[in-house]
């Protein structure tokens, strides 16, 4: 494993014109990177490109030593050349394959096969996914369908997991789990992952490194405390913190949030709540208030 | 008692013709549902003419075509001792080129309706297209090759101006039940041309039926859900 490094070019007729995307970074290895920015900036053509379902007009992706595309050697890899874990936002299971069948025929031909099954209920083991084996995929719901896909993605041992705004079909309790499942694979494998998602909280939540891409370009880079702190959330007071604990008073709830080495107690209502349990990374952000200054030395 | 050779040689006939057609059709099916090449509305065009065309112009150019007087017929003579006229061979090829839209018209529509994501899912794990065809596709789009093989082996069942150009009568070659009716009725003998009428008509319904109630149960599009 190594690390990944892109660098693309390629014009596109999107919704709002011709977008030319023009892209260059790198992967650390075993890196959890997200691509943000809104609809129509080219995050998924750039993982598509990565993935080899998208011809890049020119630039080179190589994943370790490995080049998978490089066009000043007219190297072009095939998705089927290119070890890597793909995951979908709708699934795509094999609807009329069981998950262990699903999870069987992703193997490659020269796994050896005592060791496949080994690594297979190891992670249908962290996937919580044992008891649904010989369950038909088309019988599964959004969430469960999702993890078998994650797991699907990884029997492999791709040294790149790329992931296509998995959990945006998903409702935000089912989300918030699938990020738990997530974690803890790239924990676990190390996987260099790079993910496209729209959602701060899942980026913050995840992501040690954010990229927003605009228009094709990115523009703007870094972990997501410097990304998110000039973003365009207008607050004049912004702190990092973890949420301690949540407990309801009355109507409303009580967030503890440690920052720094304080505990903030914040009251928040119901339907802001429901992304949020204790561990989180959450930012505070206040706009409208008088700080008052106190002289202490 | 009816002579029940006519009936035997249609079935036969229907079930080589299907069979043929089911080894031809799966891969063209596929190449047309998924290309992207200019020449796929002529093929299609091409494939659906004998929709709309009287089958006696089909049959009457394979006839001119696989006479001895052609230079086609004199090669498949020469070196094949195949001829194509008044034989079953002939028959079967025809059938097949008569029956063709029945066959890959139902698979293509089955191949269409596979989403995209699918394909491209087993792209990404490695898979040849072969290996992606056999294991995936063809699995996901059973109902339609159903469909395909049964609508072919009634459509070939019912077919009479294409035998009658290119077959003829020759008793247990190329006398199907729709020439036999035919026959009867030229004679006069109404009884014998009821009998294999009612025959013909129960093994149509029969076979529609069959075709109707396996797709009831089994819902085209029951993976549509998964996008």
């Amino acid at each position: 494993m190594g690390e990944v490094r892109v660098r693309l070019k390629k014009s596109l007729s999107g919704a709002s014109g011709l977008l030319k995307l023009d892209v260059a970074f790198n992967l650390p290895a075993g890196s959890f990177t997200i691509l943000g920015g809104p609809s129509g900036a080219g995050k998924t053509s750039i993982l598509r490109m990565i993935a080899g379902l998208l011809k890049p007009e020119n630039g080179e992706i190589y994943v370790g030593e490995q080049c998978w595309y490089d066009s000043k050697k007219g190297i072009y890899l095939k998705a089927q050349k290119r070890l890597q874990g793909f995951v979908f936002q709708d699934y795509a299971l094999f609807p009329q394959m069981t998950i262990a069948q699903n999870l069987e025929f992703a193997a490659s031909a020269s796994q050896n096969r005592a060791k496949l099954q080994e690594r297979i209920s190891q992670i249908l083991e962290m996937m919580d996914l044992t008891s649904l084996l010989n369950r038909k995929a088309s019988s599964l719901s959004g969430g469960q369908q999702q993890r078998v896909a994650l797991a699907r993605a990884i029997i492999r041992k791709p040294p790149l997991l790329l992931l296509d705004e998995p959990f945006a079909a998903l409702d935000p309790e089912m989300r918030k789990k699938m990020q738990e499942y997530l974690l803890k694979l790239h924990r676990e494998f190390k996987l260099t992952t790079l993910m496209v998602s729209h959602d701060q909280g899942e980026s913050i939540n995840l992501a040690d490194t954010i990229m927003m891409l605009s228009e094709g370009k990115i523009v703007n880079q870094g972990s997501p405390e410097e990304v998110f702190a000039h973003s365009n959330l207008s607050g004049k007071f912004r702190f990092t913190g973890e949420v301690l604990s949540i407990q309801a008073s009355d109507v409303v709830f009580v967030v503890s949030i440690l920052v720094g080495k304080n505990m903030v107690k914040v009251i928040v209502d119901k339907n802001e709540i429901d992304q949020l349990s204790p561990g989180d990374h959450v930012m505070l952000v206040s706009k409208a208030f008088n700080p008052i200054i106190k002289k202490i030395s | 008692m009816i002579d029940w050779q006519p009936i035997f040689l249609t079935l036969k006939l229907a079930g080589i013709t299907s069979l043929f057609l089911l080894i031809i059709g799966i891969p063209l099916a596929y190449w047309m549902a998924y290309t992207r090449n200019r020449i796929k509305p002529v093929l299609e065009a091409l494939i659906a003419m004998p929709l709309v065309l009287p089958p006696t112009v089909l049959g009457f150019y394979l006839l001119v075509l696989f006479s001895k007087d052609s230079p086609i017929g004199q090669w498949l003579d020469e070196y094949l001792e195949l001829s194509l006229i008044f034989s079953f061979e002939g028959l079967v090829l025809a059938s097949m080129i008569y029956s063709l839209p029945f066959m890959v018209q139902p698979l293509m529509a089955g191949f269409s309706s596979v989403p995209n994501r699918i394909r491209e899912a087993a792209r990404v794990l490695g898979k040849s297209s072969l290996a992606t065809l056999i294991r995936v596709l063809l699995p996901m789009i059973r109902p339609s090759i159903i469909t395909a093989t049964i609508l072919s082996f009634a459509h070939t069942m019912g077919e009479f101006g294409v035998v009658l150009m290119i077959g003829g009568s020759i008793s247990g070659e190329t006398k199907v039940a729709s020439i036999a009716i035919y026959e009867q009725v030229e004679k006069p003998d109404y009884p014998a041309a009821h009998s294999y009428s009612l025959i013909l008509i129960s093994i149509a319904f029969a076979i529609l039926f069959l075709v109707y109630y396996i797709n009831g149960r089994k819902s085209y599009n029951r993976w549509e859900k998964l996008g």
